[in-house]
Order: structure tokens, then C-alpha cells, then sequence
């Protein structure tokens, strides 16, 4: 097992040696740029992304009936990571002028529609649950 | 009134246990991360087999055959990467709170150990953002960098891939133990209106389903209505997308020229014919798809002269080699080459019609190339010469 372990490790180390070979002949300024990318990923996510989740979940926590929690935490995380999948069709960049077979949807319409859903989806399940709950204090009254 | 200290600072930063939700835990990191690993892999695969379709190697000689076998490769690795961005960020919201675990301060030893793993998950977590963030913003056609997006893509592809690998040794017997558990946390009945894990695993897989069937539908015909979020659905001119306009590729003036002659060269000879006599030549029709590296694909109906029968003609060997050169003036690849194995099959045409109408000026008019099982930009448009080049 540890031998084997080893030998992975090995193993990954020379692979990413190897991508890091492939770079030999980049330029100054494609390194750079990767280099910002690279370490931009980390950033984005770890001083944004998480930290903000976090926060969200807190107040959420905090400020939410304990019967929508679950509901809210699911329907954010697919919110959330969705929201992150769209960006580049949301963000209006890319595609050329003079091609209109790219980029051609209307996607902030679609996005709208996908957030309504969630936060709908949300509620009824948070109401649900409630309403099971008080159904299941009123039987334990009986 | 001080300045706040060392410790002031250190005591102001989260610590693991800060971080309260039992929706985290190695059962469901270890879950994630097994799909998220097979989804990283088959993406890792399919992009290999894309880097050999562009420059195929002499020990793999790819050709004509399976006709569809390059949509569907590039079409799995554009989904298996969208697949991954939701597993990858709920796999680094589980593990969030590691983050903030201080390190070890007993013996130089531990320190370096702790070191060098924190720098494996660096190279790790940074390789595969760039991988999936530049590939998301690359089949958008949005280039916000200063890297050559293919060279750049590929070589952080081996430092994701090798730091993946790295990172699986090192946590072997923590994914062993956290598959070989029950999901739930067992005080997770102490707060039933928290979310469970067993939720948020069901989470990540569904945001993954959603956002390839949100996105399938540009190489997925029936998926073309319900995926609202792809870059494409299906349309362009002629009922086909287009990738580079004959204007973005500065070939509008020499494909509009009245005087245009496509040259075939074979050793020394030249011989030259104009559209009206290509399309006088017996002309066949194929049905073949266009498959971009940017993960889209549409099928279409070409009709044109096979390539072998051109070359044969010129008086050359139907089974050569040939290179094809485009009247494009901006862009890469207005050169592209033709192996033989690829000339040899009569579906290889020289396009003059697409859907039964003569081909617009941004699918390639004049002429242009059509093959079967080839990456998009190796379709090479508005051709203005072939040349036996073996």
C-alpha cells in the first residue's frame, strides 16, 4: 500500500514536471499571464467565492426559519454553481459582431427564469416541510 | 492604544473548527471527489485525444473512420468539463475550513511535510481553475489573456492531471475511510432542519446533470430546445453554425473574386479549374458533421468533388498526401493538411453546396474542404489551392 502510494505520487510528480516542461518556450508575457491565471483561480476562490458562501450560510443560519434551511442551502448551491457554469454566456463578452450563429440566446431571460424557479422551488419545499411538522405536532398532541 | 500584535492577528482568523456545518466531512468529500476525478480523467482523455487529432502523431495514424468519433470525443470533454465545474466547488466547500489549519509547529520535519502538501493542493486547486475556467471562457470565444490558448491549455492539463494524481496518493487511506462510512453525520438528527450531507451530494450531482443539460444541446440534436444556456442552438446560415466569418478571417475579398481559380498542384504541374468547371466534374453528396474543438457539432449535407477524384485528374495518386491552402488572410490555420488515408476516402470533398443550396460566403465559398472524424478548423474554407505534398 505504501509503496504503491508511492509510486503514484512519483508518477504525478513527473506528470506535472512535464506540463511544466511544455512551457520551456513560452514567452515572458504568456508565462506571466498564465501565472496570474494560475494563482487568480486561488484567489477568486478562497478570498471570494468561499468566504461569501460561508457568510451566506451564517445569516442564513441565523436569519431563516429552521424549516427553510435545507431547502434554501440546496436550491443555492445549484444556484450558485450554475450562476458560475453561465458566466461567460451571462457576461455579454465573447462570440464576434458578425457572427450571429454564436452566442444567440437569450440567456439573462433563461437566467431569470432558473433563478424564479429555485427560489420558488425553495419556498414550497420550506412550506412543505412546515406544514408536515405541525401536522406531525398535531398528531403527537392527539 | 497599541498596534495590534502577531497573535491579535492570528487570533482574528478562523480556525477549522470555526467552521460548524456537519454538512462537511470526509464522507462527502470523498464522494465528490470520486466523480469529480472520474470527470477530470475522462476530460484529461478525450483532450489528449483532441491534441492528436489537430497534430496526429506517426505511431497513430487517425483517420476517416468512425466518421463521428471526433463529435463525440470533443463533445464529452466540453461536458465532462462543464460537469466538473459544480463538483469542483462543492468538493473546495467541503474542505474550506483546511484551509485555516495552522501549521504544524513541532519539528521542521512535519513543517516541510505540511509545506509541500499545501503546495500539491495549490498546484492542484490553481490547475484545475484555469483548466475549466479558460476552457468555459474559451468556447465562448472569449479570450481575456495574453497565453496561447491551445499550447497553455495543454500544458496545465499535465500539472492538473499530475497533481491530481499526487493529491490521490497522499489522501488514499482518507478516501478510504470516507467511502467506507455512512454519508450522514451521526448527530445529524441533533439539528433536523439542517442540511444533511446525503442533500448536498445529491446537490452537486444534480447541478452537474443540470448544467450539462443546459449545455448538451450544441452537439446533442434533440437536447438543442431544452438547453437555454448553450453557446450555440444549431442555427447560422444554411442551417449550420459558423466559427470564423469570411470577414473575421479577411478571405471576403479573394472568395468574391470572379476571377477565382482553385490550383491543383501535383509535382511540378498546375492545373487550374474555376467554380463553374468544379461544379461541371461528377460531384457526390455526403452527409458529414462539422465538430468544433469548442465542443459544438451539427450534421449537414455537402455535395462537391471527392479530393481523390481532383487529384486524380492533375494526374496524381489518389492515395497521397495533400496540403490545403485557404485565401484567409488573418487567423491560424489557413493551412491545413490532408493525410492520405483521409484523401483516399470519396467522402473527403471538395464542398461546393451545403443543404442543397451553393455554399455561402462563411461556410467557405468558393470551395471548401469537408471530411469525416476531423476537428472543425482542419475544414479548411474558401480553398484556393491543394498541393500533392507527398
Amino acid at each position: 500500500m505504501r509503496a504503491a502510494r508511492f509510486i503514484l505520487g512519483a508518477i504525478g510528480v513527473g506528470l506535472g514536471l512535464w506540463g511544466l516542461w511544455l512551457m520551456r518556450d513560452f514567452t515572458g508575457e504568456q508565462l506571466v499571464s498564465t501565472g496570474v491565471w494560475l494563482a487568480g483561480g486561488i484567489l477568486v476562490h478562497d478570498a471570494v467565492l468561499a468566504p461569501v458562501t460561508v457568510g451566506l450560510g451564517v445569516l442564513a443560519s441565523r436569519l431563516l426559519p429552521g424549516h427553510f434551511r435545507a431547502a434554501t442551502s440546496v436550491a443555492f448551491l445549484l444556484w450558485a454553481t450554475l450562476t458560475v457554469v453561465f458566466l461567460p454566456v451571462l457576461s455579454g463578452q465573447g462570440g464576434k459582431p458578425d457572427n450571429d450563429s454564436i452566442l444567440n440566446r437569450p440567456y439573462l431571460a433563461s437566467w431569470l427564469v432558473l433563478t424564479g424557479v429555485l427560489a420558488g422551488a425553495a419556498i414550497i419545499a420550506g412550506l412543505r416541510r412546515r406544514a408536515r411538522a405541525s401536522g406531525a405536532a398535531a398528531t403527537a398532541e392527539d | 492604544m497599541r498596534l495590534p500584535t502577531v497573535e491579535d492577528i492570528e487570533r482574528r482568523i478562523p480556525r477549522p473548527e470555526d467552521f460548524q456545518s456537519r454538512a462537511r466531512g470526509t464522507q462527502l468529500t470523498a464522494r465528490v471527489g470520486v466523480a469529480l476525478g472520474i470527470a477530470f480523467g475522462l476530460c484529461f482523455l478525450t483532450g489528449l485525444w483532441s491534441h492528436a487529432q489537430y497534430d496526429p502523431p506517426g505511431w497513430l495514424p487517425i483517420g476517416p473512420q468512425p466518421t463521428q468519433l471526433y463529435r463525440v470525443t470533443q463533445g464529452l470533454h466540453v461536458l465532462s468539463g462543464i460537469a466538473a465545474i459544480p463538483l469542483l466547488l462543492v468538493k473546495l466547500w467541503s474542505v474550506f475550513p483546511r484551509l485555516f489549519i495552522r501549521p504544524p509547529t513541532s519539528s521542521w520535519r512535519e513543517l516541510a511535510v505540511e509545506g509541500l502538501e499545501r503546495a500539491s493542493i495549490g498546484a492542484l486547486v490553481g490547475s484545475s481553475v484555469f483548466m475549466l475556467a479558460s476552457g468555459l471562457l474559451n468556447i465562448a470565444q472569449w479570450y481575456p489573456w495574453d497565453f496561447s490558448f491551445r499550447a497553455t491549455h495543454y500544458a496545465v492539463a499535465w500539472i492538473a492531471i499530475g497533481s491530481l494524481i499526487v493529491h490521490i496518493a497522499v489522501k488514499l487511506p482518507v478516501i478510504r475511510r470516507g467511502l467506507g462510512a455512512q454519508i450522514d453525520h451521526p448527530e445529524q438528527h441533533l439539528d433536523p432542519d439542517a442540511v444533511a450531507r446525503r442533500t448536498v451530494l445529491v446537490g452537486a450531482f444534480a447541478s452537474a446533470g443540470l448544467a450539462v443539460l443546459l449545455t448538451a444541446g450544441q452537439t446533442v440534436p434533440f437536447l438543442r430546445r431544452l438547453s437555454v444556456f448553450a453557446v450555440r442552438d444549431g442555427q447560422g446560415p444554411q442551417d449550420l453554425p459558423v466559427n470564423r466569418t469570411a470577414k473575421a478571417a479577411g478571405a471576403v475579398e479573394g472568395a468574391t473574386d470572379p476571377a477565382f481559380a482553385l490550383e491543383i498542384v501535383v509535382g511540378g504541374r498546375t492545373v487550374t479549374l474555376d467554380r463553374d468547371q468544379l461544379l461541371a466534374l461528377p460531384q457526390r453528396t455526403h452527409r458529414l458533421p462539422i465538430a468544433c474543438v469548442e465542443g459544438w457539432s451539427r450534421n449537414a449535407v455537402w455535395t462537391g468533388v471527392a479530393v481523390r477524384d481532383l487529384i486524380a485528374m492533375a494526374g496524381g495518386d489518389p492515395a497521397s498526401e495533400v496540403t490545403v491552402r485557404s485565401m484567409q488572410t488573418r487567423g491560424a490555420f489557413r493551412t491545413s493538411v490532408l493525410p492520405s488515408q483521409f484523401v483516399e476516402d470519396h467522402r473527403t470533398l471538395l464542398a461546393l453546396e451545403l443543404n442543397g443550396e451553393p455554399l455561402s460566403l462563411d461556410h467557405g465559398f468558393p470551395c471548401r474542404i469537408i471530411a469525416p472524424n476531423r476537428p472543425g478548423v482542419l475544414q479548411t474554407k474558401w480553398v484556393r489551392q491543394l498541393e500533392v505534398t507527398s
